[in-house]
């Protein structure tokens, strides 16, 4: 076993681990703090599979504003904790049965035959970068638009009635 | 041997715990951060796929997928702090007024 896939482990395990963590916290502060460690190993991850550049997209994006984002909204909310009410049993059941009825079928699709094997993809950043800017340039552009209709809609969003 | 498959598994798993944290907390921020998570998912299996077979496109639709996230994420708060200041509550059990 390489390192390579001793990291693989320990970076799944980490995840999988942290994304329990951030459904099982009562307070949202401890469950945002347990995401952020989810998408560092998600970036981990990435690097396994040699996406340099979305790493650290990972990390500065995601980790990075996103997270930042989330924090400062539970904190301007101030949620209280409060005596939680008991989670109802419905709602346990169903996230059960969906959770195993996934996880069953992702079992059984990776015993049928194994994927297609390509050349794996070395380095392929200039690749990607290449395909971004000719195939795909009218997404990336629109892309920028809908960044700047999001942005338009927060600022709208959040003004309050009394700045009218 | 870490093939494509192991890959998948995990990304399957996330997938499942992201939903089951949609189904289980009532809290709309938690909520949120669990739809993260099965995005985040997805974006796995997409760089999995795309290293696997080498192709460039996977990684591509995961740079989409993340600025769009981001997008989404704005504007998902901004409407939970708008909806905090009508009803003073984010929890989606008291959020019940177009519930017939």
């Amino acid at each position: 076993m390489g390192v390579q896939d001793l990291l693989f482990w320990f970076f799944s395990a980490a995840m999988l681990l942290c994304g329990v963590l951030v459904i099982a916290n009562r307070n949202p502060v401890n469950s945002a703090m347990f995401l952020i460690l989810l998408f560092i190993n998600m970036a981990g991850l990435f690097l396994l599979l040699e996406a340099f550049f979305l790493a650290i997209v990972q990390i500065l994006v995601y980790a990075g504003a996103v997270m930042v984002l989330f924090l400062f909204v539970i904190m301007l909310l101030d949620i209280k904790e409060g005596a939680r009410k008991p989670v109802k049993k419905l709602a346990v059941g169903l996230a059960a049965a969906v959770g195993l009825a996934l996880s069953a079928e992702i079992w059984l699709a990776i015993q049928g035959p194994a994927a297609p094997a390509g050349a794996p993809l070395h380095g392929g950043l200039k690749e990607v970068v290449k395909q971004l800017f000719t195939n795909y340039l009218l997404p990336f552009e629109v892309t920028a638009l809908i960044l700047l209709v999001a942005m338009l809609g927060v600022v709208l969003l959040s003004r309050g009635r009394e700045v009218k | 041997m870490v093939g494509l498959d192991h890959y998948l598994l995990v990304s399957g798993l996330l997938f499942a715990l992201g939903l089951v944290g949609v189904a289980l907390r009532r809290s709309a921020l938690v909520t949120l951060m669990c739809l993260e998570m099965t995005l985040n998912a997805a974006n796995l299996a997409a760089v999995a796929f795309s290293h696997y077979l080498g192709r460039a496109e996977g990684q591509i639709l995961v740079f989409f997928t993340i600025v769009i996230a981001a997008a989404e994420v704005a504007v998902g708060l901004a409407i939970f702090v708008a909806l905090f200041r009508q009803k003073q509550t984010v929890s989606l059990d008291d959020l019940t007024s177009m519930r017939s």
